[in-house]
């Protein structure tokens, strides 16, 4: 019946290789023996053996995550309450700043907002260093949390929390014991989400951080100006697996409660 | 194309062993069917029985994976949905929601080399048949359920198909509606001279709209009459229990054969009752089925006893212990004072009960 | 009229922590860029004059305000480096958007016409990568798209040059930077309606004459226009300003206004200018943010 032309499927295959060949191609030839890395010379994993004596490299690994934490954390609380304020007919005064505030962010070039928010800490003489990157992330990663609970407030059975009402619970209980467990998974997603964009982020981290605040990808990024090195692919392996196992978990796990 | 029969001269539908595989699964099997043009047909059966897959291979959604549907004697197999001069009412209705009324209806139109003012013309002359003029520039999202059940027969009607092909067309109105809609469908066909092909679940619904109506069960065509015919003499237990309320009695099957009176030796007795479509051979299991209106109260009989009456208005249904503790149902016209717990006696003629095989269901 | 006010209050009781948040870090920072974008460069700690002092009073603040003026935009306007940063930047917005739609909208189609079981596979398939590091992904592409890289490789093995060939380093590079990129931003917009499409739609359309093409072109596309729209809003906005692809894998020929926003930041330290250079880009991008809020809100905010 109504299956796609051919001509599409063909399109599907090879946007699938157009988009995991050069990943694959890293993956593999982070387990090269030579340091040239466009010719194999057998496989071995010494590069990874040298991570761990990086230093600086396991440092910048660690601030990224604390960074990450911090941010997604508080992205989580704040986008939350954004889409539950957003949510169904709500009327309040700012109702369309809000929304603007909310969506803008997500296509905002990122040069823009790390300049911008750059300077007003500047302007506002506030110090430079772990926290600002916290708040800056924070800020751009809660519209994407906004974003994917309010999807999922939009799917919620309206009946269920008057049912909660009408069997005498309070408006905080009934958000407590109905919305909130029913939003669960897509809060869940939204702080997953905030944490891996917070991880990947390096050019807002690039403007706000100050000293002894260097993030990976920062770090990443000054080595990968000097050219292609077997070190920078072996990181890169490591966080695409553990980004791998992780969306994986997390759609075993959607796809189980859906059920 | 073959008989110079007045008005409609096509629209003659006919499947020749049709059968469609998917996967493992055999939807359609083997489904021989010769329709009248012009003519309202139904396909009656509950969901999953291949009723829907038989009108999507006429459509053209489907290829049959064996026989052939010729339409006016014409193969269709390989021609395309686009190119069959037959058009379908979907279900769903299908409305295209970017369109209005009228660009809805004007959809088929446009998709031949008919200029503006024919098919201006045609959708005016569509939307008057379904009484929707008034609402030609709404949205399909701003109209009533009733109203989009229009649109879409309008739609499926504005390019004059030979065969218009209705998928449970009144499934999504209420029951009110439903029946007032029913009416004007028929009326509307009975102008058109359109052949009809109807699939539904509700046999209420097939025996207000059919002149024949085709009962499916699991891929198969059980069997095809027009209403009367498949509830005075079905041809099995399950299309008896379809169309009504039926008592079924079972026992061993006396001398006789396909239309003759044959008697069946049941738990109360010898019983004789009609084979319309041969039960089975002498000796075999089969069983009766009685219409609860062709069972009479009376003082001869089967005895029994009165359990209750049940008052319905234009009748009484009353049920009835009998000897060996099975209870039958008769229904009755009003006003006779029997009351619970009488003894009473059950009477039939036997060309009213039908005989069956006991075996498929 | 209090009481009116109390209910206001009431209702802002719930959107009040996030709009001074994102008033306070998104709005208030435009502000201040649009201020020091009229300031002079200094060297000086911050390196621009004339700078805001609290305890000045009024006073401060008129003086600060005669002292702003528009030397930066005119420099801006006066090199031609600027002007073509912008066009570049424009150039690749709108050219690798149009890409994108090419490739992206038959992936989607095909993605959204899979057997229903699978569609979970791909869609994780199409968003593992938007979860890979972004800079990662752009990092990759330098060891297949340099000289003797393996793209080169290939071509040289299968006899189609005989020299390696220059991509690395110019704008066709960028570009495929760019569609490899932002290929799920694309991909999952358009997929996301399409999936939703009734395929009752299409039959029908077949059924009433038309060929698979027509049916296409009269239903299928127009209506995924809305997801069409977002997809490609999603993706011109951030290209426009984007940094790190045209910085990696662009030469130096491929300027764009993210690039020298950041050189003029982190090179010459010239922050007036590097703002002046964010206003343009706002600027630039202010009507396709705008137009991608209303898409949104309303895509969300439909019952």
């Amino acid at each position: 019946m109504s299956r796609a032309h051919p001509l599409a499927w063909a399109a599907l295959g090879l946007g699938m290789v157009f988009l995991y060949g050069p990943i694959l191609l890293l993956v593999v030839y982070s387990f090269n023996a030579s340091r040239l890395v466009t010719v194999w010379a057998g496989f071995s994993t010494r590069w990874y053996a040298g991570l761990l004596d990086n230093g600086p490299l396991v440092e910048s690994a660690l601030v990224t995550l604390k960074v990450a934490l911090a941010s997604a954390g508080l992205a989580t609380m704040l986008g939350t309450l954004a889409a539950l304020a957003l949510d169904g007919r709500r009327r309040f005064p700012g109702r369309p700043l809000l929304t603007g505030l909310v969506y803008a962010p997500m296509v905002m070039p990122e040069v823009i907002t790390g300049l911008s928010l750059l300077l007003l800490f500047v302007g506002l003489g506030i110090p430079r260093g772990f926290w600002t990157i916290v708040i800056a992330h924070a800020t751009f990663t809660l519209c994407f949390v906004a974003v994917v609970v309010q999807a999922r407030l939009r799917h919620l059975d309206r009946s269920l929390l008057e049912a909660a009402a009408d069997l005498g619970a309070a408006p905080v209980t009934v958000f407590r014991t109905v919305t909130l467990p029913l939003i669960a998974p897509a809060v869940i997603a939204g702080f997953l989400l905030a944490f891996t964009l917070s991880m990947d982020d390096l050019v807002i981290a690039s403007f706000v951080s100050g000293p002894g605040a260097t993030t990976l990808p920062m770090r990443l990024y000054s080595q990968v100006r000097l050219g292609v090195t077997p070190e920078i692919n072996a990181i890169s392996t490591l966080l695409i697996g553990a980004v791998s196992l992780a969306v994986l978990g997390a759609s075993v796990l959607t796809a189980r409660r859906g059920r | 194309m073959t008989t110079p029969a007045p008005p409609p001269a096509t629209g003659r539908l006919r499947f020749e062993a049709i059968s469609k595989r998917f996967d493992t699964h055999l939807a359609v099997d083997g489904v021989d069917l010769d329709l009248a043009p012009g003519a309202v047909f139904c396909l009656l059966g509950p969901s999953g029985c291949g009723k829907s897959t038989l009108l999507r291979l006429t459509a053209g959604f489907e290829e049959p994976s064996a026989g052939r549907i010729l339409l006016d004697g014409q193969d269709l197999a390989g021609v395309p949905p686009h190119r069959r001069p037959v058009n379908m009412m979907f279900q769903s209705y299908a409305l295209f929601p970017h369109r209005d009324v009228a660009r809805n209806v004007a959809y088929g139109l446009e998709r031949e080399a008919l200029s503006r003012s024919e098919i201006a013309a045609r959708v005016a002359e569509m939307l008057r048949l379904v009484q929707l003029e008034a609402l030609s520039t709404r949205r399909p999202d701003q109209l009533s359920g009733g109203q989009r059940q229009r649109v879409a027969l309008a739609r499926a009607l504005a390019k004059r198909p030979r065969v218009l092909l209705l998928d449970e067309p009144l499934g999504a109105l209420d029951r009110a509606l439903r029946e007032e809609t029913q009416a004007e469908l028929r009326a509307l066909q009975r102008r058109l001279g359109t052949t009809f092909v109807v699939v539904t679940h509700d046999p209420a619904e097939a025996m207000v709209l059919a002149d024949r109506i085709g009962v499916m069960a699991a891929g198969r065509l059980v069997q095809v009459g027009p209403a009367a015919e498949l509830y005075e003499r079905p041809a099995t237990r399950y299309v008896a229990g379809l169309l009504g309320d039926v008592n079924l009695i079972e026992g061993r099957l006396g001398e006789g054969g396909a239309g003759t009176l044959r008697s069946l030796d049941t738990p109360l007795g010898p019983l004789r009752a009609f084979d319309h479509h041969g039960a089975g051979a002498a000796g075999a299991p089969g069983l009766l089925a009685l219409r609860p209106e062709r069972l009479t109260l009376g003082s001869e009989g089967l005895p029994g006893t009165l359990l209750d009456a049940t008052y319905l208005g234009e009748k009484i249904l009353y049920r009835v212990g009998m000897a060996d503790g099975r209870v039958l149902r008769a229904s009755g016209a009003p006003g006779a004072g029997f009351s619970a717990g009488a003894p009473v006696h059950l009477a039939f003629a036997p060309e009213a009960a039908s005989l069956l095989p006991a075996e498929p269901a | 009229m209090t009481g009116r006010l109390r209910e206001s209050l009431r209702r802002l009781r719930l959107p009040a922590v996030p709009l001074l948040w994102l008033l306070a870090f998104f709005g208030l920072p435009f502000l201040v860029v649009v201020k020091i974008s009229l300031s002079d460069p200094a060297t000086a700690l911050p390196p621009y004059t004339p700078v805001l002092d609290w305890d000045a009073g009024l006073a401060g603040w008129a003086d600060v305000l005669a002292a702003l003026d528009f030397e930066n935009y005119r420099t801006l306007v006066a090199d031609p480096l600027y002007l073509e940063a912008g066009l570049t930047s424009l150039a690749v917005a709108l050219g690798a958007t149009g890409l994108l739609v090419l490739v992206g909208y038959p992936i989607a189609y095909a993605m959204a016409r899979a057997p229903k079981a699978w569609q979970p596979l791909l869609v994780a398939l199409m968003v593992i990568p938007f979860w890979t590091s972004f800079l990662i992904r752009v990092y990759a592409w330098i060891a297949i798209l340099k000289g003797d890289g393996l793209l080169n490789q290939a071509l040289m093995a299968l006899g189609l040059i005989s020299k390696p060939v220059e991509i690395l380093n110019t704008p066709a590079a960028v570009m495929i930077g760019v569609v490899y990129a932002y290929l799920p931003f694309m991909v999952l917009p358009l997929y996301a309606v399409l999936e939703r499409l009734d395929r009752g739609l299409v039959e029908a359309a077949r059924d009433l004459g038309a060929s698979r093409l027509s049916a296409f072109r009269t239903v299928t596309l127009p209506l995924s226009l809305p997801g069409l729209v977002a997809g490609a809003l999603l993706c011109v906005i951030p290209i426009t300003g984007e940094f790190i692809i045209p910085d990696l894998l662009g030469g130096p020929d491929t300027l764009m206004l993210g690039r020298v926003l950041w050189s003029e930041f982190f090179s010459n330290r010239d922050w007036p200018l590097a703002s002046a250079v964010a206003v343009v880009l706002l600027v630039i991008v202010a009507g396709p943010v705008v137009l991608f809020r209303e898409a949104e809100s309303r895509r969300l905010e439909r019952p």
